[in-house]
């Protein structure tokens, strides 16, 4: 992977003149090739991960979804994937290999706002054959990011 | 007990290290930044702690031979021949230690006499100096000048070489300043020391790590010096095995065989599941070495940038994982910028006279740590600068 997609993908706070000195660009060198990158799509936007059961806040519930569907005869997979990523509660859409096709990641505030929404909304959909829902409990690494603090025990009294 | 008059007088009489007490303010601080520490904050490469779980399943957990594994002895005169262009004999000579500092005392112990001299080039790693003491041999500092790059001079070395001259100690690339010495660097030296009789201690721990697609040469390799130097590495920082406590000498077999001969006195072999773990290492970790080298690049580029911009003039470093800017536009000395930045913003770095006085003026600053730590902690220094000064 390109150093610069490495960098910003770790850390997208960095200032164009940082990346640039990391990469051993210039500072317009960087600004392009970060635009191009976003321009083509490659860069899709960027996202902070937060740990949101640190702020003790009860009302955000994510849950795991197993979609089975019927692919349709002219689209396949693709006009199924449109149609459930349309809907403000689903974080992510994966087609997956093996037992299911869909992996759908679900936010809502309660268990009972999902239950719901995949009663109403996911499984009635034209295609969707069966759904099983596993409610996320505790999240300990995300995007490559550790959520739990850990303590740095390197040997602070050496040189 | 009056310990004081029992015990050894030179042990005893060994100052402490200059930056405990600085360790102790942090430890009472809460949101303390640090980049202060000396070692890698990669964990050791998967597939080399899956040798040493693996060695630990089967039960090997005995000892070695003293020098340390035969197939360890091979990998590593391998690497040497391979990354360094040095042919040693792994019968004879090479040593694995406790770590590249095992290695160092061993060396030390076994070149000098009481009363020789060792040249120690500084600011430096703090063991040299103690070490030699307890050999009952003195210790004499060879300044290295920011305006030299922090490297050691053909000039200052001949200044500094007496009739007791026993032992030159090459700390390169180098811990705290991060200099490098080149190719014609390394001639020079050897210019200087063939013809006399003064020994070598090549301290490479860093080898791997250097910058600017400039690799590492060994003393060693130069014309007229593998007959008088020992080198010293070992696996903490190149492969982020700092824990493991593992290191290695080579040098001539004459000199070798006596600091086997201490070893085995001493420590009989180095770890076992740290042998099998370095075998590994040796034989697949070349790609492990690249990348952290590759990220620690990156994070040198950034820190070197960060001290510059507020106005701490940073030597660019050519390798190792440390920048040793310098404070003295400050107005203060460098434990009192340590002290008031670690109270004041809570950020913790070493004072550069921790090694040695020469070091005065500067601090040293660790860049193992990640881009947003380190621009945290620049920001902080940032902050504690304009308070400083406008108070």
């Amino acid at each position: 992977m390109d150093n610069l997609l490495k960098i910003i993908s770790e850390n997208p706070r960095l200032t164009n003149a940082e990346i640039a000195v990391m990469t051993g660009m210039t500072e317009d060198e960087a600004g392009e090739a970060i635009a191009r990158y976003e321009q083509s799509g490659i860069i899709c936007g960027y996202k902070t991960v937060i740990n949101w059961e640190k702020l003790e806040q009860t009302d955000k519930v994510t849950a795991i979804i197993e979609l089975k569907v019927t692919p349709r005869k002219d689209t396949g997979f693709e006009a199924i994937a449109e149609e459930i990523m349309g809907f403000d509660e689903v974080e992510s859409v994966s087609l997956m290999s093996g037992g299911y096709d869909f992996s759908v990641c679900v936010t809502g505030r309660t268990f009972q706002e999902i239950a719901l929404f995949v009663a109403k909304r996911l499984a009635p959909l034209d295609s969707v054959t069966s759904t099983a829902t596993t409610f996320v409990l505790k999240r300990y690494k995300e995007d490559g990011i550790v959520l739990s603090e850990r303590d740095d025990e390197r040997g602070a009294d050496l040189l | 007990m009056d310990y004081d008059t029992m015990l050894n007088r030179t042990a005893v009489d060994i100052p402490p290290s200059g930056i405990r007490r600085f360790f102790d303010i942090a430890a009472e601080m809460e949101d303390v930044i640090s980049l202060s520490v000396g070692e890698p904050d990669f964990p050791t490469p998967w597939h080399v702690r899956d040798v040493a779980i693996d060695s630990l399943q089967k039960g090997r957990t005995g000892y070695s031979p003293n020098r340390g594994f035969t197939a360890l002895c091979r990998e590593i005169c391998g690497y040497y021949s391979r990354r360094f262009g040095l042919a040693y004999d792994y019968k004879t000579d090479v040593v694995v230690t406790v770590g590249g500092s095992e290695a160092i005392d061993l060396a030390i112990r076994t070149m000098v006499n009481p009363g020789d001299e060792v040249l120690v080039p500084q600011p430096s790693f703090v063991c040299y100096e103690p070490i030699a003491r307890l050999a009952g041999a003195k210790s004499v500092s060879i300044v290295t000048r920011v305006e030299d790059s922090f490297r050691l001079t053909a000039d200052s070395l001949r200044e500094s070489i007496t009739s007791r001259t026993k032992l030159l100690i090459l700390p390169f690339p180098n811990n705290p300043t991060g200099a490098v010495m080149r190719r014609e660097h390394l001639e020079s030296i050897a210019e200087v020391l063939r013809g006399t009789d003064i020994l070598v201690l090549a301290d490479e721990i860093y080898s791997e790590l250097t910058y600017n697609g400039q690799p590492h040469v060994s003393i060693a390799s130069i014309e007229g010096m593998k007959e008088r130097t020992v080198v010293v590495n070992g696996f903490s920082k190149s492969y982020a095995m700092t824990g493991w406590r593992l290191g290695y000498a080579l040098g001539p077999a004459p000199i070798v065989s006596i600091m086997a001969k201490v070893h085995q006195y001493a420590i009989m072999c180095a770890p076992t599941t740290s042998q099998h773990a370095a075998i590994e290492a040796l034989r697949c970790g070349d790609e492990d070495i690249a990348k952290m080298r590759d990220e620690y690049d990156m994070r040198r580029r950034l820190i070197v940038r960060g001290f510059n911009a507020l106005g701490l003039e940073c030597f660019e470093p050519e390798g190792a994982f440390y920048v040793f800017p310098c404070i003295r536009s400050t107005g203060m000395t460098s434990e009192d910028f340590c002290e008031r930045l670690l109270r004041k913003k809570h950020v913790a770095v070493v004072p550069g006279n921790a090694f040695g006085s020469c070091g005065e003026g500067f601090i040293r600053v660790s860049y193992a740590y990640s881009t947003s730590h380190i621009n945290e902690a620049l920001r902080r220094i940032g902050q504690f600068l304009r308070e400083e000064i406008n108070s």
